[in-house]
């Protein structure tokens, strides 16, 4: 029999002892989850959400819970350095805070930034409502793991009326171990009344690994706050299956740019709710699976308040037998008058053997709504090879030069240079060659 | 140094050239002339390597090479320069990094130093002059945006910037008014040296009013049918190109 539970991840996963906190219903919210994720398994390709990430792959690998070394494991800080880049940083390697490569000096007044593990101690109730969240659908199957196993992650709270002017650094880095290992980090987020945060989050491997990352973030911005969030992932060879909730209140702007170099098998659910009126959401995005790595994008915004926007642009490009996934899903709420949403997905495909899937949805239950989406899946413009080769540049530098601005072209309206070219240094050292 | 014998060549299986016969040496101006759909643009594109371009008879030696066997970059690091017809726009490629690249790349490809970026833009300042061309157009995308004439002159900018041994303009003209057309002129003309030969391919005789060929070609049903000086051209621009084709050996029309 073939029941979910007999896979070898959902056993290795099971196998690790539930934790204990001795707060009631944290500990009551880890055995729910994890009942439901032993219930109900993976999700496989007929849910919805799943259907062009099959994990039956995965489902037969089997990994260790925890890292009781994760606090030595070898992590060469130029791994995750931003140069131009100053700020408190806080670094979990394997799922476990690392003060050594952390930066929690001096924060700035109006700032709160510490591991989940130390905040649960000083005041676990103000966390209570996030954390005791019961994920009901299979296709939340890793958010259910994650809720039930991870120890760590970051709560960050800015003040009301706080402008904080470094970014702040959040850093998950998946650090060689002699065994596969999953680890789980659950972070915590919320931006007062018109507060201000830049916010800069990697998801880095240390080397090829097969490791099983999960990350779940729920990330709050209160009337009138301004988020900046940044997100580089190159997981090299793990799995990292994230999931970031943005709740937007009214006047909040929260802008992003993600992208994604790495990883074995990749997910980000990104979920973006417009709940107050005014509220807007701009994101950039790119992801470049090479290789046989599988990148799954699922955007889904969701506009609930009235006049509120949202403008969201992701560029794939898949080479060798690679595969990219995305799904962009806006709906606009009965009631959610004078929206207005844009949506594009533009992708290249550089090899015969690669994929990407692509899916726009739009769904409206709104009067006076400007909505466009749409979405491309093609080749590098031969005529433009030509001509660039007709100057003097070879055929392989051409194609990378192509691919390049049509990638950087996510960072176009960025506004910390340093990060902009850190981001475009890495984009390109990624290209294909 | 270019020498062009017998040559045929297909576009998606239609035979376009039928056996072009053209020697061009240093320092002379050659201009092509002919009806549409002669073969003249087929003619550049062969030159410059462009895929889909099928030659099936014939020679071409460049300074004693044969040019038809090098890839396009090659062909461009020789010195061959093909200035577009349709000048390609390339979003998110700013032209500055877009004219340094492939200026290097030549280099590179002959064995000479890369330029770096005080080198470079001292160069480019020094030939922007030529074409009278505004400084933000560096800073811009690769034709983005540009005006049709700013496109032609841009061209024209690059070939000053890479400095080629051959340059084919093809139909450079066409689409400018009077005003871009005398500034790709003096472009052109500045860039006329003993050593630099042009083959300028055109369908109206006004471009020639303003940089003089020594020779003027007719090009029709793929095959070069009239050559002559400068006055070949003012004949044909007062009694087109009707008749042409037809074996006319002494050219007179008259």
């Amino acid at each position: 029999m073939n029941s979910p539970a007999s896979s070898p991840l959902l056993t290795s996963l099971l196998a690790a002892p539930l934790p204990q906190r001795g707060i009631s219903w944290l500990d009551a919210a880890r055995r729910e989850n994890r009942a439901a994720f032993a219930a109900d398994g993976l999700p496989d390709t007929r849910v919805e959400a799943w259907k062009y990430t099959p994990l039956r792959a995965l489902s037969q690998r089997d990994f260790a819970s925890g890292d009781s070394a994760a606090g030595t494991r070898e992590v060469d800080p130029a791994l995750f350095a931003l140069p131009g880049v100053a700020g408190p940083r806080l670094v979990f390697v394997n799922g476990m805070f690392r003060a050594d490569l952390s930066a929690l000096e001096a924060l700035p007044d109006g700032l709160v930034l510490q591991p989940l593990s130390r905040a649960l101690d000083d005041d676990a109730e103000a966390l209570r409502f996030v954390l005791s969240r019961h994920y009901r659908d299979i296709g939340d199957a890793f958010a259910r793991i994650n809720a039930a196993s991870a120890l760590d992650g970051v709560v960050l709270r800015v003040g009301a009326g706080v402008k904080l002017a470094a970014p702040v650094q959040l850093v998950f880095v998946g650090a060689v171990a002699p065994v596969a290992l999953a680890w789980h980090a659950r972070n915590v987020i919320e931006l007062g009344e018109d507060s201000e945060l830049a916010l800069v989050e990697q998801h880095l491997g240390t080397g090829e690994q097969a490791h099983l990352g999960t990350l779940v973030s729920d990330i709050e911005l209160r009337a009138g706050a301004r988020l900046s969030h940044t997100l580089l992932q190159n997981a090299k060879g793990a799995n990292l299956i994230r999931r970031n909730s943005l709740r937007l209140h009214a006047r909040a702007h929260g802008t992003m740019h993600v992208l994604e170099l790495g990883g074995a098998l990749v997910r980000h659910d990104l979920q973006v709710e417009l709940t107050g009126d005014g509220a807007r959401f701009d994101g950039r995005g790119v992801f470049m699976p090479h290789g046989r790595q599988h990148i799954d994008t699922q955007l889904a915004i969701r506009h609930q308040g009235l006049n509120t926007t949202s403008d969201a642009h992701w560029r794939g490009v898949a080479s060798d037998r690679a595969r990219g996934v995305f799904r962009g899903a806006v709906l606009v709420a009965p009631g959610a008058d004078g929206s207005d949403a844009n949506l594009t997905n533009k992708n290249l495909l550089l090899s015969p053997g690669a994929e990407i899937d692509t899916k726009p949805e739009l769904e409206i239950y709104a009067d006076e709504v400007q909505a466009a989406h749409g979405a491309t899946v093609g080749q590098l413009d031969e005529q433009a090879l030509f001509y660039m080769r007709s100057r003097g540049m070879g055929r392989d530098e051409a194609r990378a030069v192509l691919t390049g601005a049509f990638c950087r072209a996510v960072l176009g309206d960025m506004v910390n240079q340093p990060l902009r070219e850190h981001l475009a240094e890495s984009m390109m050292a990624h290209l294909p060659a | 140094m270019l020498k062009i014998e017998n040559l045929h060549a297909r576009v998606a299986g239609k035979e376009i050239l039928k056996g072009i016969n053209l020697t061009v040496n240093a320092g002379e101006v050659h201009a092509i002339m002919g009806p549409n759909g002669a073969g003249k643009s087929t003619l550049g594109n062969v030159l410059a390597g462009r895929d889909g371009y099928e030659v099936t008879a014939g020679t071409v030696t460049f300074n004693g090479v044969d040019l038809l066997a090098l890839l396009p970059e090659a062909r461009a690091a020789a010195g061959v320069f093909l200035a577009f017809q349709y000048p390609v726009e390339i979003p998110g490629v700013n032209n500055t990094y877009f004219l340094r690249t492939a200026l290097n790349a030549q280099r590179k490809q002959r064995g000479e130093n890369d330029l770096d970026s005080m080198q470079f833009l001292k160069l480019v300042r020094e030939r922007l002059k030529v074409m009278n061309l505004p400084a933000d157009l560096l800073h811009r995308a690769v034709n983005e945006g540009f005006s049709g004439g700013e496109k032609k002159r841009n061209e024209i900018f690059q070939m000053a910037l890479l400095e080629p041994q051959l340059a084919i303009l093809d139909e450079t003209d066409s689409g400018l008014d009077i005003d871009a057309l005398k500034q790709v002129a003096t472009g052109v003309n500045m860039l006329r040296t003993p050593e630099r030969a042009f083959v300028m391919i055109t369908h109206y005789q006004r471009l020639l009013d303003y940089v003089v060929p020594d020779f003027v070609h007719v090009l029709a049903d793929g095959r070069i049918v009239e050559s002559g000086d400068k006055s070949l051209a003012i004949r044909l621009e007062q009694h087109g190109y009707a008749g042409l084709g037809e074996p006319e050996p002494t050219g007179a029309s008259a």
